[in-house]
């Protein structure tokens, strides 16, 4: 039994831990499997889920730059029907939340897609994707109307009783703003923060190096970008935030609660060192300790400016 | 699939810019299959960030031998390796070639560094059927003969063998493997398999080519890795997962 509580609550959702692996750095779980206990985790999000089958965006998908990486998946998803067919008996071995990200191109498919799984006991909450940079319709789209994600929160909200986490774009001035619509349309946390726009060429054939353009930032250079987000909701709106956005180690993920998150979201890591998400929570556990922190959620907003 | 650091035995510079890089690792070498991949972590810093992949070029013993040339920061990081220094490996990866089969000539077919992943293929074959190997670059300095076997090469300026593309090469030496039931493995830049893919199509032979594309993990959770499949074009596979080597059929070269 652990001497720290390392136990935190996103509004109704009660997690074990506050280490959740974020959507399109797990897949649906089985892969990364074979490198951490699932089992450990405070929980994971699918890659992002639409009605339809998505194909996603022809190569060059990816880019690695300075300290970060642009991405342009386009959402490549299974769809909806399979992941229930094919995804979830997998995922129901695991003792583990899962929260299914949705992603889409209308209010009313954000809707359909959150009725059909609501039914799947397994799912525990739904993160819904309003920030998506990579897709011609939706995502950023509605990502970047403060009206438009408050009506897609209550929507959602009215089609399930299970916890609604809407994914903030960190690509708009007021992130703030943002976290209010959702809070006053009964949404009942916010992950902050998607990837931010970017681009990058090729100087000799000056062509863009991804298919799409751009593609969403992530990855150690977008930290310091994300803290100030999780700062700016945590001192102006009173909702959980899960805190996401260059967590590559057990001190990051600190640095995250102390500066509002209840939980966090460790992503780019997954992909460089598939174990670190069971190494980050062994360590965060021992400076819990070696601190005398027994509660780990007595770190959320505790910064003193 | 492992996440393991091993030891750098010997660090050799084949030709200019060109490595091989050998990593004590009996763990992977044990298990892995010519034709898959080890994804790198060339540095614990953040630069670069990402692993890099290499196919494993051959297996000797206990030592896992990778080839590469200097491309980027990450190459240049591992070109300067010594003897001992610990390399951050994850592998094996993705689905190498099959070299089973009812064939009884092996014809290799590589293009510059594509070439890499030959030398183990061709130990793994052995004498248990025969190989011609056909090399191309653009000039000689791009033409890696390292292990293989019965090797012809060509260039595109004449500097080395072969005057033209190494498909063209192997086209005019086609006749010699009349009668032989080929099978055909290559890996490339992607015009030489397209070239190549067209010329086992039109003379139905059996081809499995090695392909490459950026990634991230390696192994599926990026989907990073997209390649257009023939028979659904509704969805891609994933180099990394369900290649990097296919069917020469099966995929949009």
């Amino acid at each position: 039994m652990s001497k720290v509580d390392l136990s935190v609550n996103i509004g109704p959702l009660k997690l074990r831990n506050p280490i959740l692996l974020a959507s399109g750095t797990v897949g649906y779980g089985n892969e990364i499997s074979e490198f951490t206990d699932l089992n450990k985790l405070g929980g994971i999000i699918t890659k992002s889920l639409s009605l339809r089958p998505r194909k996603g965006n022809p190569p060059q998908r990816i880019v690695e730059t300075p300290a970060g990486m642009l991405n342009a998946i386009g959402l490549a998803n299974v769809g909806v029907e399979v992941f229930l067919k094919e995804k979830i008996p997998f995922l129901k071995k695991y003792d583990v939340p899962l929260i299914c990200n949705i992603a889409a191109s209308t209010i009313e498919e954000y809707v359909e897609c959150t009725k059909i799984l609501t039914e799947e006991e397994t799912i525990k909450a739904f993160e819904i994707n309003v920030s998506c940079p990579n897709v011609r319709e939706g995502g950023l789209q509605f990502g970047n109307d403060v009206s438009a994600v408050g009506k897609i929160t209550a929507k959602v909200k009215a089609v399930t009783g299970k916890p609604v986490i809407i994914k903030l774009s960190p690509n708009v001035s007021y992130i703030a703003d943002f976290a209010r619509a959702v809070k006053e349309n009964g949404g009942d946390a916010v992950s902050a923060i998607n990837t931010l726009v970017g681009t990058s060429f090729n100087i000799f054939s000056r062509k863009p190096k991804i298919y799409n353009v751009n593609g969403g930032l992530s990855g150690p250079a977008i930290k310091p970008i994300a803290l100030a987000k999780v700062l700016e909701i945590s001192r102006n709106v009173d909702i959980p935030v899960i805190g996401s956005g260059g967590i590559m180690d057990w001190k990051d993920v600190v640095e995250f609660m102390i500066a509002g998150s209840s939980a966090i979201q460790l992503g780019t890591i997954n992909f460089i060192d598939p174990s670190a998400p069971g190494k980050i929570l062994e360590q965060l556990e021992e400076y819990c300790i070696k601190y005398n922190i027994s509660k780990i959620s007595d770190l959320t907003a505790s910064y003193i400016i | 699939m492992l996440i393991i650091k091993s030891p750098v035995e010997k660090t050799i510079e084949l030709d200019h810019d060109i490595y091989l890089l050998k990593i004590r690792c009996p763990e992977i070498a044990g298990i892995i299959k010519p034709g898959e991949f080890l994804n790198i972590r060339v540095s614990e810093s953040m630069y670069p960030l990402l692993r890099r992949p290499f196919s494993v070029c051959d297996v000797e013993g206990d030592d896992l031998c990778l080839m590469f040339n200097i491309f980027g920061e990450g190459t240049r990081m591992l070109s300067r390796k010594h003897k001992g220094d610990l390399i951050d490996i994850l592998g094996p990866l993705g689905k190498g070639f099959n070299i089973e089969g009812d064939y009884d000539t092996a014809v290799i077919v590589g293009g510059g560094l594509g070439a890499a992943p030959f030398p183990y293929l061709t130990r793994r074959i052995g004498s248990r059927k025969n190989i011609f190997t056909f090399i191309g670059g653009k000039t000689h300095r791009d033409v890696i003969t390292y292990g293989m076997k019965n090797v012809s090469t060509a260039t595109d300026d004449g500097s080395k063998g072969f005057k033209g593309t190494v498909v063209e090469l192997f086209k005019s030496r086609f006749s010699e493997f009349r009668g032989t039931k080929m099978k055909i493995f290559g890996c490339g830049p992607n015009a030489m398999l397209r070239s190549l893919k067209e010329f086992c199509i039109a003379n139905d032979l059996e081809c499995e080519v090695s392909t490459e594309c950026v990634m991230a993990c390696g192994f599926g959770i990026c989907q990073g890795c997209p390649i257009e499949s023939t028979e659904h074009p509704e969805k891609y596979f994933l180099v990394c997962k369900d290649g990097p080597v296919f069917n020469v059929n099966d995929v949009v070269l």
